[in-house]
């Protein structure tokens, strides 16, 4: 089996035929192809620009891997804030040893989803260091989109209405699954996905709502008291409505987690106007049937979050923290 | 059956919810020994269904909330001499020593593991031949019989770079020693469910008998726990000392044999300090004597001066339920889940942990 060794990222001929044996294979454009120091790119009106770094373990897991991820993140973000992606870049840290086999089938899955969401990856970066130096492959993605419609977080409103667009907390829990120390059975796939085809449904429909976040690191608890915090804003929960699998509810009974601190990958919180929610919703629902509206902005003051469970018993949702660990006993 | 959504159920959860507080005439001081029953108490609001003569007291039963530092520190020790492989569950990497705890250690480039199951300390040990590998083993009854299991393969495999930092303890002990108390008062007693997987029903009746408490036995799940209180309810108004076995589909009479049986063959009683209780007599397990050789305490110099207890901290006073933890000055304020001072603020399911992240105020 061949792998990658320093030199592959040694700036000489053994790393000049990686990038264009077989990066240049997957990431084929002809802004790419152009060889520049930078990407030159066309774009009129507003800009979004977002970057995030990806460096999941296992790099292979169900519904997805590292390479997925690390596109769909990107054009998450983007997407969040009513753009539409246009361009991406990459950046590999790549452990020695790492098979070409395994690196081929991140790029192709980095490749397929680019192509699904007609987004161009431009410029890119390769660097490889020593064994024990990162977990098999680290990577980073950039990229720019150009706004269609502004989404802010700072335009909450009172009385708003939050949905989220599915059930929440399956990629934190396949992962927490497939980590070789636990190695649970499940058939449960991670919800990994590009965001981009519902959020354009959304404003093909003239939805724009007021807020839009993925639920990734720190799951649907991290996005609502961020928004609680910075709009100074009591949002109320209602927890029947709020869809968990019962594998995922499983699994975080078994370890002592919350599935709202899990991290979700193709799933999103919106905050709505009230007289779009519903037709929101049943856009929402033709992408996953267990979008649903889970609560509403109750009051303009406290910064909280307020879960309501089904007996009817109220207690606050609070930021995730620390380290997640499983409990004792 | 569901055992996750049955047990949630909430129609169910509403009629007990009534029963109890058309049954419950006077006002009756439950304790939870067990700490994942204060932590469901919290999560799922039970404190707010079960009406104002219910008073919960959050009891000694977390391993991670009774560690005394002196015991962290001695871990601290052992992980950072040279040629260690420390291996723990994974609370314990945040419960805080008298300056450190074990996770800021690890982050000083010391070789310090959180397992998911202790048997995994076996391969590690195999797989570093080179190395000394240490086992952290805490927990109630609970978790005793894996450790014993772990320490019997040991033998089997003649390994001889593994050994045992060994931090159990029992729960009739500290339960004893609180009733002994005369500042505390329990009407009646939570039983721990995990636990009793372990030991069997059998070992509370002795408990209810001499200090006339009832004890219920109940599993973690809201319909579990509310039945239980139903009936320590109804033997509190009709004033009767028994033993209830709820978790019926978990719990037998005289519990898992093989299991005590593996316990008793490595392991002898001893005395414990118990974090915010101070030393109580009987209340932990060691290796038997035969077995020193494992014994990362007589193996390797584990002596350490520690911090005393921060004089502010309460936990001594939640533990007896003679104070809430609202009652301590420095709750959410200098002692919060990321700096936590005392026993009670440490793991996700000591009591004061439990309110902070569930009812920091009544909403």
């Amino acid at each position: 089996m061949k792998n990658i060794l320093l030199s592959h990222g040694g700036g000489g001929e053994e790393m000049n035929e990686l990038i264009n044996e077989l990066i240049f294979k997957y990431f084929d454009n002809e802004i790419l192809k152009e060889t520049n120091d930078s990407a030159i790119l066309k774009i009129d009106g507003e800009i979004a620009f977002s970057t995030d770094s990806y460096v999941v373990t296992p790099i292979f897991f169900s519904g997805g891997d590292i390479g997925k991820i690390s596109v769909c993140g990107t054009i998450n973000d983007l997407c969040m804030v009513g753009a539409k992606p246009l361009y991406l870049s990459v950046g590999f840290i790549i452990e020695e040893g790492l098979s070409f086999d395994e690196f081929e089938k991140i790029l192709s899955s980095m490749s397929k989803i680019a192509k699904e969401n007609d987004v161009k990856i431009v410029c890119g970066d390769t660097k490889v260091v020593p064994k024990g130096k990162c977990d098999k492959i680290f990577i980073n993605t950039s990229g720019i989109g150009k706004i269609i419609h502004k989404i802010e977080t700072k335009n909450i409103k009172n009385r708003a209405k939050i949905l989220i667009s599915g059930d929440i907390a399956r990629h934190g829990s396949v992962i927490v699954a497939a980590r070789d120390e636990i190695n649970l059975e499940s058939d449960l796939k991670s919800d990994c996905r590009s965001l981009k085809d519902i959020v354009m449904a959304l404003f093909e429909n003239n939805i724009y709502p007021q807020a839009m976040r993925d639920a990734t690191r720190g799951g649907l608890s991290a996005v609502l008291n961020e928004w609680a915090n910075f709009n100074k804003i009591e949002i109320l929960l209602n927890e029947e409505s709020i869809k968990v699998q019962d594998e995922v509810m499983g699994i975080c009974e078994l370890l002592g987690f919350e599935p709202y601190d899990l991290a979700n990958e193709g799933t999103f919180v919106l905050a709505i106007d009230e007289k779009d929610s519903k037709k929101a919703l049943e856009i929402l629902k033709n992408f996953n049937e267990n979008a649903s509206i889970i609560g509403e902005v109750i009051s303009d003051k406290n910064s909280r979050v307020i879960l309501k469970n089904p007996y009817g018993v109220k207690r606050f949702l609070e930021y995730p923290k620390g380290e997640l660990l499983p409990r004792i006993c | 059956m569901d055992l996750i959504n049955d047990f949630r159920d909430k129609d169910l959860i509403f009629s007990l919810s009534n029963l109890i507080q058309k049954k419950s005439k006077k006002p009756l001081n439950i304790m939870e020994i067990c700490g994942g029953h204060t932590h469901s108490i919290m999560k799922f609001g039970i404190h707010k269904l079960v009406g104002k003569n219910i008073n919960f007291i959050h009891g000694p039963g977390c391993p991670v909330c009774v560690m005394p530092r002196s015991k962290i520190d001695a871990a601290i020790k052992l992980a950072s001499m040279d040629n260690v492989i420390f291996t723990t569950l994974a609370d314990m990497l945040r419960v805080p020593g008298s300056t450190s705890t074990l996770q800021k250690a690890r982050s000083q480039g010391h070789d310090i593991r959180a397992l998911y199951s202790p048997l995994d300390v076996i391969q590690i040990a195999k797989d570093n031949p080179d190395k000394k590998v240490i086992f952290f083993a805490i927990g109630f009854e609970t978790t005793t019989p894996m450790t014993a299991v772990v320490v019997e393969k040991a033998i089997e495999l003649g390994l001889k770079n593994l050994f045992f930092h060994i931090n159990h303890v029992t729960v009739p002990a500290p339960v004893r020693a609180l009733m002994n108390d005369e500042n505390v008062k329990i009407d009646a007693f939570l039983g721990p469910s995990h636990v009793s997987v372990i030991t069997g029903s059998k070992i509370y009746e002795s408990i209810a008998n001499d200090y006339k408490k009832p004890i219920a036995i109940s599993g973690f799940e809201p319909v579990d726990i509310l039945d239980g209180i139903l009936n320590l309810v109804e033997q509190g108004e009709n004033e009767t000392y028994k033993v209830y076995n709820q978790y019926k589909r978990a719990v037998k009479l005289e519990g898992n044999l093989k299991a005590k049986e593996l316990i008793d063959k490595y392991f002898k009683i001893c005395d414990f300090e118990f974090r915010g209780l101070g030393n109580i007599p009987n209340g932990g397990v060691d290796l038997k004597d035969k077995y020193s050789y494992l014994n990362a305490k007589f193996v390797f110099d584990c002596n350490v001066e520690s911090k005393k207890e921060s004089k502010a901290c309460i936990c001594g006073e939640i533990l007896k339920g003679r104070a809430k933890p609202y009652d301590c000055k420095i709750f959410s304020k200098v002692c919060n889940p990321q700096n936590p001072i005392g026993s009670c603020m440490v793991s996700s399911e000591g009591a004061c942990a439990a309110y902070y992240k569930y009812a920091k105020e009544n909403v």
